[in-house]
């Protein structure tokens, strides 16, 4: 299982700042986020990235998440 | 094999220089071919029809007698475009042009092409339109209202509260901690509101494209843009065929920051030359420009914050409203996240909306969403410096987020260098300057994510031993100088046997946007592992050649030597020589390098500047400015101080002068540069860049994105400069002569 912090506006939809899914990778732990908290589909599907150990990935779908990794979903992210 | 932290420490031979401009000789004689520059055989003109009114039902378009004109080639409005797949490109389409409702001043709703400009601006006062008119709204305090005018309905998400208007189609929240207990433990508490305007990205260069397409689908694109495959994306989703069939190929670029990350002209040209047959271009006029294509959302932020009398800052709580026009967008959570990034709080939080208005659709600029989230924080952080009597250098420094701060947003930070800027700020002159009567001097912290994303770059190696390189991103910030200095710093060639150049979409695979400060990390990184691939293919020739292994051979200085004693005595052979015999070794020698950069690395700077306000007039004179950033590695310093500066120059414009006024009947007033004031030359002081090198683990050279976080400091700390200077606080930009003279008069 791996720790994930949900930014605050989604709580509502998970009940929980921190939740724990299972997944080795980026979109594994998208994917079965959205399986267990059917809530947070709507926000994944306009767009998520996540903040691995630190570091910001807005869809590298095979980047490795260790079950002690720092997970944090983040809105989808732009530039200017 | 060196390490990869042996490598970010070597001593490099070509980054870090300057050398001259591989674009400056085309760009100052003229010879640079930009958006507007193109022509085709019996190229038609295209012109829009706006519509001067902030909301109104389109009850009906009538071409006729328009369309009776001799010379008149094709019209066509939103009715001549099939459904697209998303609702995005469905936005962006309704912005190019009107389908049911004109939602903004300045919305088109027809298009014509004609065989000269004359007879089309004939023809778009032929087309008749009918309007019904409709209450508008541009304000974001007022468009949140219960009863207010909606701009679009069925925008709202699933989690926004029905205390607000349907204008209000987003919300999202950050943060940690126990807001209340921190409130407690502070010597002061304030709450304030702050409120920035609209302003306008100011690319000297408008919007201009040429296209041409056929009856199958095959189609040509020339435009100024900042991603000509985005803008592939949307043109075929628009006009529905394959991307394959749509080149699209990018122009020089007379600036972007930003704005030009969409479209607004390229699928109407398109539909256009489809109907008449003919290329069409297009090319906006200013008032076009100002009053159609995409300035910055404007905000109103209420801030709550605390601080200790050592300067702790105990808790802080930000409420974000970014109006972005009348179409939804994700600024506001660039805004809600960035707002508190520079600080190591207990407890924090950021709320945000995005709220829907009758003006145009805001377009990315420079940070989106952060300058105005951290002029409010910035600003309030000041106050509290001001009213406990602290130094606001040192209480940053007390407050500044290091490696192992868990940032406002989430994640916690790993190596970052706000803490060296703001060292190096104090130890610099310019901080223990003396101030005379009527001068201020005012401080604030900057911060932007910086990016990756998705790359592809190809190195080819001459016969003649040259290099050419290939890659898809717009020079809009000297890249093309920075990636051949990284190409031949690898390669071990001088930089003047190296160019690079710009490909269209068919010739390279996807790349996205310039955007995010990513093109010199992530272009760069691929660039750099282009090189390697093209050494490893001249080793193996080589070794061949020399009858030993693959292992018996090395890449030095741009020569393949034996490994060691054991492997040979051979004769060094050159790059040069190497490419020379191409042919014989086995063809062409390439290498290439497709990624999904990730690890770009945030950037956070720190400016200083002095301002005298005239007591007389209100007007505010920048005396001197300094900015100091964290570069990772500076590879082209020249440009990368260009960035700082030129960031910081459109930071003291949104600070003191620009802005989109708009009268009681919802109508721009300054569509042009000479009511809409932008800083010129004689404004300004020599802005002095302070690069610091902290080195980005994520990038070979240590490279970090520089293209944005300078315009997100300059609109606090001039207004901090300028609440000292007139011992007046002022929460709204900008801060214009009559803004700060009738607060002067007020005080008095």
């Amino acid at each position: 299982m791996v720790k994930v912090k949900i930014w605050g506006s989604l709580v509502e939809a998970t009940g929980f700042e921190y939740v724990n899914v299972e997944g080795t990778n980026f979109i594994e732990l998208l994917e079965n986020l959205q399986l267990k908290y059917p809530g947070l589909r709507p926000q994944i599907q306009r767009g998520v990235s996540l903040a691995i150990d630190g570091k910001i990935y807005k869809e590298s779908w095979f980047t490795p998440i260790r079950k002690d990794s720092e997970v944090v979903l983040m809105p989808f992210m732009i530039g200017g | 094999m060196c390490s990869k932290k042996d490598e970010m420490k070597k001593k490099f031979r070509v980054v870090g220089t300057r050398p001259i401009r591989p674009d400056g000789i085309e760009k100052v004689t003229g010879q640079a071919l930009y958006g507007a520059d193109l022509h085709a055989p019996n190229m038609l003109v295209g012109k829009m029809l706006r519509i001067n009114e902030p909301h109104a039902i389109i009850k009906s378009i009538n071409i006729s007698k328009a369309q009776k004109l001799p010379g008149v080639k094709a019209i066509i409005t939103f009715q001549d475009f099939m459904e697209v797949s998303t609702n995005k490109t469905n936005d962006i389409l309704e912005n190019c042009l009107a389908n049911k409702k004109v939602l903004y001043d300045g919305h088109a709703v027809a298009a014509v092409a004609a065989i000269n400009s004359e007879i089309a601006k004939k023809a778009l006062d032929l087309i008749d339109i009918e309007l019904e008119m409709l209450p508008f709204v541009v304000d974001v305090d007022t468009a949140m209202q219960k009863g207010s005018p909606v701009v679009q309905l069925g925008r709202k998400h699933e989690n926004v509260s029905d205390d607000f208007s349907d204008n209000v189609t987003s919300f999202c929240s950050f943060g940690h901690g126990i807001l209340e207990d921190g409130y407690k433990n502070a010597a002061k508490v304030i709450e304030r509101s702050f409120k920035t305007p609209s302003v306008h990205q100011g690319y000297i260069e408008p919007h201009a494209c040429l296209a041409s397409m056929t009856a199958d689908g095959r189609s040509d694109l020339w435009c100024c843009t900042q991603g000509q495959y985005n803008v592939r994306a949307i043109c075929a989703d628009i006009m529905g065929i394959e991307e394959s069939k749509l080149r699209v190929t990018a122009s020089e670029i007379g600036g972007g920051f930003g704005g030009k990350t969409t479209v607004f002209i390229e699928p109407i040209a398109l539909a256009l030359s489809l109907k008449a047959g003919h290329p069409v271009k297009i090319v906006m006029t200013r008032e076009e420009v100002f009053k159609a294509t995409g300035p910055t959302v404007s905000s109103s932020i209420d801030i709550k914050m605390g601080m200790s009398k050592l300067g702790i800052i105990t808790a802080a709580h930000a409420v974000i409203r970014y109006e972005g026009g009348a179409f939804p967008n994700e600024t506001y959570e660039l805004g809600a996240q960035s707002a508190f990034a520079a600080y190591d709080l207990k407890a924090v939080k950021s709320e945000g909306y995005n709220v829907l208005t009758n003006r145009p659709a805001q377009a990315a600029y420079r940070a989106p969403g952060a300058p105005q989230a951290i002029f409010a924080v910035e600003s309030a952080v000041d106050e509290l410096c001001e009213q406990l009597n602290l130094d606001p250098l040192e209480t940053r420094l007390k407050n500044a987020a290091k490696k192992g701060t868990k940032a406002s947003y989430g994640p916690t930070f790993d190596e970052i260098g706000l803490i060296a800027t703001l060292e190096s700020a104090k130890k610099h002159p310019h901080y223990a300057a003396p101030l005379a009567q009527n001068q201020g001097r005012g401080i604030s912290c900057g911060f932007w994510f910086n990016f990756g994303g998705n790359t592809c770059v190809s190195l080819n190696i001459n016969f003649d031993g040259t290099v050419g390189i290939i890659e898809g991103n717009p020079d809009i910030g000297g890249s093309r100088a920075s990636i051949s200095q990284m190409a031949a710093e690898e390669l071990g060639i001088p930089l003047e046997r190296i160019r690079t150049v710009i490909a269209d979409t068919n010739s390279l695979g996807h790349n996205d946007v310039t955007d995010g400060s990513r093109v010199t990390f992530s272009v760069g990184l691929a660039t750099i592992k282009a090189a390697k691939a093209a050494k490893k293919e001249m080793c193996k020739r080589v070794a061949k050649l020399w009858k030993i292994h693959e292992d018996a051979v090395i890449w030095k200085d741009g020569y393949v030597l034996p490994a060691g004693p054991n492997a040979g005595d051979q004769e060094p052979l050159s790059l040069k020589e190497i490419a020379a015999m191409s042919a014989q070794t086995g063809g062409p020698i390439a290498g290439h390098h497709e990624v999904n950069a990730e690890g770009a690395g945030v950037s956070f700077g720190v400016h200083l500047v002095d301002v005298e306000v005239d007591p007389e007039t209100g007007q505010t004179k920048i005396l001197r400015y300094t900015v100091f950033q964290d570069a990772g590695k500076a590879v082209h310093p020249s440009y990368v101080e260009g960035q700082m500066q030129g960031g910081s120059v459109q930071g003291i414009g949104w600070a003191l002068n620009e802005e989109y006024i708009y009268d009681s009947s919802g109508k721009l007033q300054n569509s042009g540069f000479l009511d809409y004031r932008i800083p010129v030359a004689s404004d300004l002081p020599m802005i002095e860049p302070v690069i610091l090198e902290i080195p980005n683990p994520g990038h070979p050279y240590g490279v970090r994105g520089v293209g944005e976080t300078s315009i997100v400091p300059p609109l606090a700390a001039i207004c901090n400069a300028v609440s000292r200077a007139t011992n007046i606080r002022f929460t709204e930009l900008p801060l214009s002569p009559p803004k700060v003279l009738s607060a002067i008069l007020g005080k008095e």
